[in-house]
């Protein structure tokens, strides 16, 4: 019982947050609804007893890059853009369009309610979970995808501050 | 009422819906990085979802490499718009079109 009310409680959370980030006219408002955000998924990964990518997902995304997100609208002091004036047709598109993905996705959802695998007692979950599987897996199985992902945050690294050198563009 | 895997898949997919909107509606370059965030955070909570369901760590594996393909991600986006700041100052994507003639 308490497990289905934590569920639903952080689902409502999440997906309020994530409407809220999507309809704040304050680019600093949506960064702090997609913090809250963040934490309700952390929280649901917790409720899936996966301990450790909940923790990593606190500290990766709402301490790392999200403060980055909220360093960068301060550093170039961004108030909310000018309303428009005119209709905005490409909205409704827009709209329509993101409809059409969520009936797709809804859709194979609802075909897969009896192929999907039932989830496994909580004792298997939590050794699936956490970080000495985790850690094994990634440091023998997956060893090389490990060394590339680190060169690609080093280019990464080279690259943003390439990019925002003065007078790139 | 059990929760399900379906409805972990469902939540990410209306999450996954926001995203999208996101990118498609809003204007300010910084909020559609945001909502790629958003998409990727959605896709990751499927993967972690699958991955206990099925007592398999490699999906939870997989969850690692899009955290650090998504911090690599913000980084460049987040140094490219500072660029076209500087440009234009604003980050307003209807301004930008560098590439149309």
């Amino acid at each position: 019982m308490v497990a289905q009310l934590l569920f639903f409680l952080l689902a409502i959370v999440a997906i309020a947050a994530a409407l809220g980030m999507l309809i704040a006219r304050n680019p600093v408002n949506s960064a702090l609804w997609l913090v809250l955000n963040l934490f309700c998924i952390a929280g649901l990964y917790l409720t899936l007893n996966a301990q450790f990518i909940g923790i990593i997902q606190i500290l990766v995304y709402a301490g790392a890059i999200m403060v980055l997100f909220l360093f960068v609208i301060m550093l170039l002091n961004l108030a909310e853009l000018p309303r428009r004036e005119d209709i905005d047709w490409k909205r409704g598109a827009a709209f329509i369009l993101g409809m059409g993905v969520l009936a797709q996705l809804v859709y194979i959802v609802a075909m897969s309610f009896d192929v999907l695998p039932h989830p496994p007692a909580a004792q298997e979950a939590v050794a699936t979970g956490s970080a000495q599987v985790l850690a094994r897996a990634l440091f023998t199985e997956y060893a090389l995808p490990f060394e590339v992902i680190g060169l690609l945050l080093l280019v990464a690294t080279i690259g943003a501050v390439m990019l925002a050198k003065r007078r790139f563009v | 009422m059990e929760i399900t895997l379906n409805w972990y898949l469902s939540l990410s997919a209306v999450l996954f819906v926001i995203g999208v909107l996101g990118v498609l509606m809003r204007r300010n370059a910084i909020v559609i990085l945001m909502s790629v965030e958003l998409m990727l955070n959605a896709v990751n909570l499927t993967l972690v979802a699958l991955s206990q369901a099925m007592g398999d760590v490699a999906g939870q594996i997989l969850v690692f490499f899009v955290m650090a393909v998504a911090a690599a991600e913000a980084a460049i986006g987040l140094a490219i718009i500072i660029a076209l700041f500087r440009k234009k100052v604003t980050v307003d994507v209807n301004e930008f079109h560098l590439f149309k003639y």
